[in-house]
């Protein structure tokens, strides 16, 4: 019982992580029906604009261990890598996908994987392909609750997820701009014919997804201190699988998705069979593409034909 | 298949299929594998005048760079000894290096350029098992030796009669190591946590389950992970409900820091013991106060007061401002048992260097006094069994070669 509720926990907190990368895909595929798949590399980017800014305010600023000023950098670190993110993630529909708006889809998820060979090697050439270490921002301690272990570290993880997803939850179902990103989703054309700045808000919905992916470079950088420019790949391919699971294009259903997979990973790691944790979530990919290939909380029934 | 929920996406599955199989090709091909030298062993023409030349290749970027690096600075310091020294006969060694970034397919191609490229007349490297591996047969069907200063696992000698080491090897390191925690720290219950896409760690942790188990300690929870994972915390939980004693950890030192963390911060209390995997000068940097009190295999102690070893590090302070580690030790060793070699070899083609090689007797090396034996494995060689102590490497225990079974026999098969 112990060790369930262990890696219950475990999982989830992983799996947050994963939900926060997956949601990026679900919303970029809503509404441009584009796999993007150099996202998994802007999460690795934030988590290294986390290490150089966090290595900046700690060689700068010596006298904030312990207390609410190391939160405050902490947050601005976020804050930035966001920034970074976002912007990152605007050029890069700008510049790289936008042309090939009336291309044949076919073009932009070529175009994408080029995008994420670009962010990979590119990273290994400026950043160096060793792995660095992201530096302890705040003060860490070992909680116990009963039986479970955790640290303020992994509390973080999933105060911080949880609050992004509602912000995000708010701004899709809540704002003008969430409603016209709907708008578009359903129908980019009618939704130019109404009106709606098509172009911004797809430029708007790439720096969304960026932006929460730097949340997640942070995180996780917070809780698994080791990063390397390839860093990005497998959390990149698993948080898609997340996103299918749900049902890709479906917000909530991306956060449900990874969290599951978060938490199938961690008790298949800490059973027997944790050499098979690797291939769990392509396993699961399989298995929805073969019997439930809308996902979850597919939403795809009434697609015109 | 439930036909109902395929017809509604009909329109987007194909396309979404089809996207995803090219993702996949795409992932699967990132790294082609280059075909193999054609040249043959005509290769060493470049050796027939002017400088020697020498082959190195390591892991000088990549998750494993202490690795590549440590050995890297201390070839090149042996090197300019023997080149200072009046070279061999006359001759300048040149030593030609490549970088395979940790990985073994461009360990593959490091050795395939060296060799049909440079013309090099020998080959020393790797640090990695998986690397040495990969890169061996390379050298052997080219009739070039290859030296690897600290690859330990046992097969990679067994490539062929070319390929030599100057370092223990893994049945005899595991061996050790098991037999110490039973032993000396009289553990009985322990666990292994092995790192499954790793040559080293597979081998070492054969060893170390079947003596540990065999001196009538149980082995209670086996768990693995791969290599360049973040998160061990689940594997780390499974170990934890049966409360060994100790946690064996026979992985390479990225990995072994991260989990010394997060078992700490799953109040896990247990040394975890470990091979020369672990020795590198980010050990501690990454691990930190979480690896007080756990204890690995090396091949030698920078504070060994014998004056091999004080003019070794002393000379390699000098010229790179950091303590030599276990990795730089041995690939100053191999360096000069290849120089050594060269300099007895009858001709300098790679035949008459691998016997010369093969010859090597009662050479005195900071790792010790290295014998090549019938297998091309150095026997004989004493294990230091290093601690963490107060942030820093304590030496815990020296075993000398003939204080457990015959290395000789072990090492053989």
């Amino acid at each position: 019982m112990q060790a369930f509720l262990q890696n219950l926990l475990n999982g989830i907190a992983v799996g947050a992580i994963y939900a926060l990368i997956a949601l990026g895909y679900t919303m970029v595929y809503g509404i441009l029906k584009l796999i993007n798949f150099a996202h998994g590399d802007v999460f690795m980017l934030g988590s290294f604009v986390g290490y150089y800014a966090g290595r900046f305010a700690i060689a700068h600023m010596q006298d904030t261990s312990g207390t609410w000023t190391s939160w405050f950098v902490a947050g601005a670190i976020m804050l930035l890598a966001m920034m970074t993110c976002g912007l990152f993630g605007y050029l890069n529909e700008r510049i790289a996908y936008r042309p090939l708006r009336n291309a044949p889809r076919i073009a932009s998820l070529i175009t994408a994987i080029g995008v994420s060979f670009f962010l990979e090697y590119g990273g290994q050439f400026v950043f160096g392909p060793d792995p660095k270490f992201f530096p302890e921002l705040v003060e860490k301690h070992v909680l116990q609750f009963g039986g479970i272990t955790t640290t303020n570290y992994q509390l973080i993880v999933l105060v911080v997820a949880i609050i992004f997803m509602a912000i995000l939850q708010y701004i899709v179902y809540g704002t003008k701009f969430g409603r016209a990103m709907r708008a578009v989703s359903f129908s980019y054309e009618s939704a130019s014919l109404m009106g709606i700045p098509t172009d911004r808000i797809i430029s708007l919905t790439f720096v969304l997804g960026s932006a929460l992916a730097a949340v997640a470079g942070i995180l996780q950088g917070l809780s698994y201190p080791k990063i390397d420019p390839l860093m990005g790949i497998l959390p990149g391919l698993k948080a898609f699988v997340a996103a299918v699971l749900g049902g890709i294009g479906n917000v909530p259903g991306a956060v449900v998705g990874g969290l599951l997979i978060g938490v199938i990973e961690s008790f298949v790691s800490g059973s027997r069979f944790s050499n098979f944790t690797p291939a769990i979530a392509f396993v699961i990919l399989i298995g929805i593409l073969l019997f439930r290939p809308s996902g979850l909380f597919g939403k795809y029934e009434a697609e015109k034909v | 298949m439930c036909a109902h929920s395929l017809q509604g996406i009909a329109v987007m599955r194909p396309n979404f299929l089809k996207s995803f199989t090219i993702i996949a090709a795409v992932l699967l091909a990132g790294c082609p594998p280059k075909s193999e030298v054609g040249g043959g062993g005509g290769g060493n023409a470049a050796n027939s005048g002017g400088d020697i030349l020498i082959g190195e290749y390591g892991s000088l970027t990549g998750a494993q760079a202490t690795f590549g690096q440590s050995t890297h600075n201390a070839i090149m310091m042996a090197v300019d000894e023997i080149n200072g020294t009046g070279g061999i006969n006359g001759r300048k060694i040149k030593v030609i290096t490549e970088d395979d970034q940790s990985k073994q397919e461009e360990a593959a191609n490091a050795v395939t350029k060296l060799i049909s490229q440079n013309g090099v007349l020998a080959i020393l490297g790797e640090v990695a098992s998986s690397n040495s591996l990969a890169a061996a047969p390379i050298c052997q069907s080219n009739k070039v030796p290859m030296i690897t200063p600290s690859s330990t696992n046992p097969e990679v000698t067994k490539k062929g009669d070319y390929i030599f080491r100057v370092c223990f090897t893994d049945d005899y390191q595991g061996e050790n190591i098991a037999r110490y925690a039973a032993t000396q720290l009289h553990i009985k219950r322990a666990a292994i946590l092995t790192d499954v896409k790793n040559d080293y760690s597979t081998g070492l942790t054969t060893t170390i389950e079947r003596v540990f188990t065999s001196l009538g300690g149980q082995i209670v929870a086996k768990q693995s992970y791969s290599n360049g994972d973040s998160d061990f915390r689940s594997q780390l939980t499974a170990v934890r409900t049966q409360n060994p004693e100790a946690i064996f950890v026979p992985g390479y030192y990225t990995d072994v820091g991260q989990i010394a963390i997060q078992a700490r911060d799953l109040g896990m209390k247990q040394p975890l013991l470990g091979g020369d995997g672990w020795e590198s000068p980010k050990l501690i940097e990454i691990g930190g106060k979480a690896l007080e009190g756990s204890m690995y295999t090396n091949h030698y102690f920078y504070a060994d007061p014998t004056p091999v070893v004080r003019n070794f590090v002393q000379r390699y302070r000098d010229r790179y401002g950091a303590i030599p580690d276990g990795m730089a030790a041995l690939g100053y060793d191999a360096a000069h048992v290849l120089a050594d070699a060269i300099k007895r070899a009858k001709k300098l083609d790679g035949p008459s260097l691998r016997d010369a090689i093969a010859a090597t007797r009662n050479f005195q090396g900071v790792t010790g006094t290295i014998n090549i034996g019938p297998d091309r494995n150095a026997v004989g060689k004493k294990i230091i069994i290093e601690e963490v102590k107060n942030g820093q490497l304590a030496l815990k225990a020296t075993i000398e070669p003939t204080a457990s079974a015959t290395p000789t026999a072990t090492a053989a098969q």
